[in-house]
């Protein structure tokens, strides 16, 4: 039977409330939905001394179009995302990484800024996130502070957010996608809810029979969810085909380090991601082709 | 410790928390509402599925202190007189073995069958797969759940699916 270490608690009711209590405390947690942050709690991960309750902070719950991007607040819920049409026809890939997101229970609890924040390796809206160069908007009492996606993880668990700093909003530009064809899929052990063993999100956009550009993102397969920067430059400017979407995926091994665990071995993980990443290329080109995402 | 005032399955209800007070344990030792039941605690087998405010969520992860204020509903409180359709259903179909994975099961079930009319044997397995079942008798949750949604073709479909 897992239990709850103690710690001093804290509700702040609003989002300036919650930023002078992250200045004050310095080591505080802060807990979202909770289903990483508890979890993490009972089995010893973290102990924290404070835990900094934002989960009520409705101001950080909201989907805005601006017509070039989706303003996500953090607390948005992953279910939030499945059920928001924008997020299906502005955002498809991040909308297939939410409903392949774990379970309905976990999706209702479990917010899109915490998923980023607890830095799994495994994170299921890192991606796509990646893909679209998504921002993430941190929030201090000094101000606030646009992070790149591709800058945000460090490392297992660790994010480039200072001590007394919040992720508010994350920012995901989808207009200069819009050429792209784009394609997302996700191996677990089982389709039911596992972790990712690895999943991958890609688009690419032709240009005059050639491709001009290409953008390939995979999580569970180095220390963070990471873009395949060898696989993108080998494409850019050839002639899209099977052949040179195979040699590229190839390429995948330079781009990531996986490691083995409970879930899978590196070998397997490398495997399947050479193969993720060829036929997402393929279904990306072939949605490029007829104009488009799905 | 912290006041926290909500209600559950209709009544309401008032408790001085510790902030790590876990919502299982309040609802399973202090209201004594054991079809809460405690599997993995660590968000694997959805066992102790509630509804809070009509949503779905693991009272094993959900701390006490974020229900004030909330509607929590547990397999106690879905009838005060009559059995549900969805129990109704179970009940005829023989969807239980142990019984231990029953009330999640049958919370799910209730959420969809009110948030989804008619729903494929997909749309169920993808409306149950966050609970688990160790005797592994899911063929005949899956009848239960389409029989209640309204199909009354449940044995069926389930065949060919």
């Amino acid at each position: 039977m897992y239990r709850l270490p103690e710690y001093d608690y804290y509700k702040p009711g609003n989002l300036e409330e919650a930023l002078k209590l992250l200045d004050k405390l310095g080591d505080a947690r802060i807990l979202a939905g909770g289903t990483d942050l508890i979890l993490d709690m009972k089995t010893g991960r973290y102990k924290p001394r404070s835990v900094i309750d934002i989960g009520g902070l409705k101001e950080l719950k909201y989907i805005i179009d601006t017509g070039e991007a989706l303003r996500i607040g953090a607390l948005t819920t992953i279910q939030e995302l499945v059920d928001f049409p924008i997020v299906h026809s502005k955002t498809p890939l991040l909308w297939e990484a939410a409903i392949r997101f774990a379970y309905w229970q976990i999706r209702n609890m479990a917010t899109i800024g915490g998923n980023l924040c607890n830095a799994s390796p495994a994170a299921d809206t890192a991606p796509p996130l990646l893909v679209y160069n998504a921002v993430v908007k941190a929030a201090s009492l000094s101000g606030e502070r646009y992070i790149p996606i591709g800058d945000f993880f460090l490392g297992p668990r660790h994010v480039s957010l200072g001590r007394s700093e919040l992720l508010v909003e994350v920012i995901v530009p989808y207009k200069s996608l819009e050429k792209y064809g784009s394609a997302y899929a996700k191996i677990g052990r089982r389709r039911g809810h596992d972790i990712s063993v690895v999943a991958a999100a890609a688009a690419i956009r032709v240009e005059d029979g050639l491709i001009a550009d290409a953008r390939v993102a995979l999580n569970s397969i180095a220390p963070t969810p990471v873009r395949a920067r060898s696989v993108e430059k080998y494409l850019v400017g050839r002639r899209p085909g099977i052949e040179v979407f195979r040699e590229a995926s190839k390429l995948v091994s330079s781009d990531v380090s996986p490691i083995t665990d409970v879930r899978a071995p590196a070998e397997y993980r490398l495997h399947a991601a050479m193969v993720l990443v060829e036929d997402l290329l393929l279904e990306s080109y072939k949605r490029a082709f007829r104009g488009g995402q799905e | 410790m912290v006041r926290v005032s909500f209600r559950v399955n209709g009544e309401p209800v008032e408790f001085d928390v510790k902030p790590s007070e876990l919502l299982i344990n309040t609802l399973r030792e202090k209201l004594g509402l054991t079809s809460v039941r405690y599997g993995c605690g660590i968000g694997e087998c959805g066992n102790c599925t509630v509804l809070v405010n009509g949503e779905p969520v693991l009272a094993c992860l959900t701390l006490t202190v974020d229900v004030d204020g909330c509607e929590v509903l547990t397999v106690e409180g879905l009838s005060k007189s009559e059995l549900t359709r969805v129990q109704k259903a179970f009940i005829e179909e023989g969807a239980v073995q142990c019984g231990y994975c029953t009330p999640a099961f049958i919370l799910m079930a209730e959420y969809l069958v009110r948030s989804k009319p008619e729903p494929s044997i997909d749309d169920v397995r993808e409306y149950l797969k966050g609970v688990l079942c160790r005797c592994t008798g899911y063929v005949n949750i899956f009848k239960a759940v389409l029989k209640a949604s309204g199909s009354g073709r449940g044995r069926e479909r389930v065949d060919k699916g």
